[in-house]
């Protein structure tokens, strides 16, 4: 270690608890400036974006690995709140369940046989036109099989079902689910990209994540596609109860507090406990991870590979490990995200939203610090949600001497709301630049 | 039996629309691929690289227009079209010069460019919201068909009408002149040759004395050129929407790896390959086996092999495909 290296890592330690007490403070700020509700919720999506930020800083931070396909495994962690929590439509499992699942299990019944098959046939032109047969027929009996069922289970009471439902588990089993999903579909992209040049797995997540979004927009025997499923359950108590709890109101008469408000104020501090657990839970698991010996080989293989390998480690395989495990993070922290909106509405997944914003929390928390990950992702998530009405207040005040109504001053509030993407670039760009080590540097 | 009526469905639906969009992907990715070649890196800005040139012409025609200037039949976007890259070449120059230059001078690894160009990415993203919003504009004007369908119908008695729109032959023709003055340029002249002995070997190239800033401006200068002309035709053919450009990011980088990164001459099959199989594998083909077969056989449904919504996954696929059996590419690029 170098000299400057050493005089960071011990200004460090006390900088962490500064920061992370002025993050407070901001989150404080919202609450007695704006409402304490529009605070708590910020603090919320701050929890889950870090909790993507710790997903995504396993893969960067500890490995190098860049993923460009966080939206994608946010969205399956989506789809895993409606598999899991939501009542089946036994309508629909009857119309056309049994043929979608035998559809599905010849869909990956081909696509095994074929992998199976591929290396054990002789390498002759025959092979290729074996695996087209095998591929082929596989597809055509797979969409004989699922455009019937398709269609059967979609036309039960579209206008309110239309999909086969889920397992009606509580909601809480929907995150782990959600992780291995997320799990499983990075294992399938790092699979074939990782080895290969590291631009190759960027690109290959990006295109997952945008096939992931087209099955959710599309497939409405699953999810309803654009139609939405709203009114997910929760895993803590309705405000409406609430009103109407002895309990709950009692205790707000001794806070003096207005019940309507108090009870969304009580929902979402619930919320932030579980989703404060859950960070908890993460972040140590990290940090021990980290201190261990294969802590100390990831770094080792990031620093460098070909030592590295040429001390027999694994370096893709180390690769492959941590990319799934990040994905999963980043999956279980997606289906949080849709029970805390309580429905999946898949329009609103955008990349520069959940794959760039994460990039953007990672790299600013300080790019291998699991403290800096939470930290960027609850900064970058206040600045993302302030940003705006900052801006427009700035408009107004320098458009102040125009008249109301003027198309240059419409035009200008309008453009308003697209400089957060500039500034959110200009952040990274310039933490990038001069400050890679970010705000908590790794020790 | 009706094998002139399918021919005339066929090219109608999947011929023209695919070589059209082929042109706009190969020019795409021929700016991936020269950026790959000499600067090392996959860009990820390159597709808001695209949007801003076409917007920037986008606005010149418009301006344009409301002089009263056009060229007749043709459009006046390509009249405004130097300006847009022009401006464009300027944006990358800055953008080389602020940005990227810091990170060749401490020879970052190839995956902090990367990361870099996503920055980008998000800063020209912002630049053109800001501008011009997000709304839909369409901005071709002059005459709107080289061959009707009605009149197609009419000339040759058949009941399939070919359609073939000017925009579609301008992207054509247009691709056509640039990818031979590039490979003219790289092939020919000094400064091309010095450009390709950089990427082919950077250590050499410097040995020669040859200065590697010059040959990156050249790079930025070029890719200023195909972006702008790849946006403004992707624009032309469809309606410039600055959020297409982002998802036209898949394809692009689909068509350079599949010809072989850093292969100019791969970028140009890449990109019709993947255009030739989105187009093949989302055509309903309903019609033209209706007229193949017998009239017995017409089938009930689309024979749609894809829903359209899912063309990225044939450019994902393909490239999944590239990436399992020959990470070089079907023309060999550079290193895997």
């Amino acid at each position: 270690m170098t000299q400057a290296q050493t005089q960071t890592s011990t200004t460090t330690l006390p900088r962490a608890p500064l920061y992370f007490a002025a993050m407070a403070v901001l989150i404080a700020a919202v609450g007695f400036l704006q409402s304490w509700n529009s605070a708590l919720s910020i603090l919320n999506m701050g929890l889950i974006s870090a909790i993507m930020a710790l997903g995504v800083n396993l893969q960067w931070g500890y490995a190098g690995l860049f993923n460009v396909g966080v939206m994608g495994f946010t969205a399956l962690g989506g789809l895993a709140v409606v598999l899991t929590s939501m009542p089946p439509v036994p309508a629909a499992w009857s119309a056309g369940g049994g043929r979608m699942i035998l559809a599905l299990l010849v869909g990956v019944g081909t696509i095994a046989l074929a992998v199976l098959t591929y290396p054990r046939l002789p390498k002759t032109r025959l092979r290729g036109v074996i695996l087209t047969v095998i591929l082929v027929g596989g597809f055509f009996a797979f969409r004989a099989l699922f455009d019937p069922a398709v269609e059967a289970i979609e036309a039960v009471d579209p206008a309110v079902s239309g999909y086969l439902g889920g397992m009606g588990l509580p909601v809480i089993f929907a995150w782990p689910v959600g992780a291995l999903l997320a799990a499983g579909a990075a294992w399938l992209v790092a699979k074939t990209a990782l080895g290969l040049r590291s631009d190759y797995l960027a690109i290959a997540t990006l295109g997952i994540a945008e096939i992931i979004l087209a099955v959710l927009k599309n497939e409405d025997w699953l999810s309803r596609g654009v139609k939405n499923v709203n009114g997910l359950p929760r895993p803590v108590p309705y405000e409406i109860n609430l009103q109407q709890n002895e309990w709950f109101l009692g205790l707000m008469a001794k806070l003096g507090m207005d019940p309507v408000t108090g009870s969304s104020i009580f929902v979402k501090l619930l919320y932030a406990g579980i989703f404060l657990a859950v960070i908890f839970v993460i972040v140590v698991a990290m940090e021990l991870a980290l201190k261990s010996p294969w802590g100390r080989m990831m770094r080792a293989i990031r620093d460098n590979e070909v030592a590295s390998e040429a001390m027999g480690k694994d370096v893709t395989g180390r690769h492959l490990q941590i990319f799934v495990l990040g994905a999963a993070i980043i999956g279980f922290a997606g289906a949080m995200m849709t029970t805390l909106d309580g429905q999946l509405t898949p329009t609103t997944y955008q990349p520069l939203r959940y794959t760039f914003l994460i990039w953007v929390m990672v790299i600013v928390g300080g790019s291998g610090n699991n403290w800096g990950a939470v930290l960027g992702g609850m900064l970058i998530w206040f600045l993302w949600v302030e940003v705006e009405p900052i801006g427009a207040w700035i408009v107004n005040v320098l458009t102040s001497g125009l008249e109301d109504g003027s198309a240059l001053k419409a035009g200008l509030i309008e453009r308003v709301a697209y400089m957060r993407y500039l500034t959110m670039g200009v952040i990274l760009l310039v933490v990038l630049r001069f400050s890679p080590r970010g705000l908590l540097p790794e020790k | 039996m009706d094998i002139l009526n399918a021919l005339v469905a066929f090219t109608n639906f999947v011929v023209v629309p695919a070589t059209a969009y082929g042109s706009q992907l190969a020019l795409g990715a021929l700016g991936v691929t020269l950026i790959y070649g000499v600067l090392r890196f996959s860009n990820f800005a390159h597709g808001e690289t695209m949007s801003f040139g076409a917007m920037v012409v986008v606005l010149v025609t418009g301006l344009f227009q409301s002089w009263g200037l056009s060229l007749g039949a043709l459009p006046t976007a390509l009249l405004a079209l130097p300006f847009g890259i022009l401006a464009t070449a300027l944006l990358l120059l800055l953008t080389d010069r602020v940005v990227y230059k810091f990170y060749r001078k401490v020879k970052a690894v190839p995956v902090m460019f990367v990361i870099v160009s996503t920055g980008v990415m998000f800063v020209m993203n912002g630049l053109v919201r800001m501008v011009v919003g997000t709304d839909d504009r369409r901005f071709s004007d002059g005459a709107r068909f080289v061959i009707n369908a009605r009149e197609f119908k009419a000339w040759s008695g058949l009941n399939e009408g070919l359609a073939l729109k000017t925009t579609q032959v301008i992207t054509v023709v247009v691709a056509m002149i640039t990818v031979a003055a590039l490979f003219w340029f790289l092939n020919k002249t000094r400064t091309g040759k010095s450009m390709r002995a950089f990427s082919d070997n950077e250590d050499l190239a410097l040995l020669s004395g040859i200065n590697p800033e010059r040959v990156v401006m050249i790079t930025w200068l070029l890719v200023a050129a195909l972006a702008t002309i790849a946006g403004t035709l992707y624009g032309l053919d469809k309606s410039y929407k600055p959020f297409i450009f982002q998802q036209l990011l898949l394809p692009v980088f689909a068509a350079a790896i599949v010809g072989g990164i850093g292969n100019p001459l791969g970028a140009v099959a890449g990109g019709f390959v993947i255009a030739f199989s989105e187009v093949t594998l989302t055509y309903a083909f309903k019609k033209v086996v209706t007229y193949l077969g017998p009239d017995s056989w017409a089938p009930d449904g689309l024979v749609q092999l894809l829903s359209t919504d899912y063309k990225f996954a044939v450019s994902f696929a393909i490239l999944i495909i590239v990436l399992l059996f020959k990470p070089t590419g079907l023309f060999k690029g550079q290193s895997i």
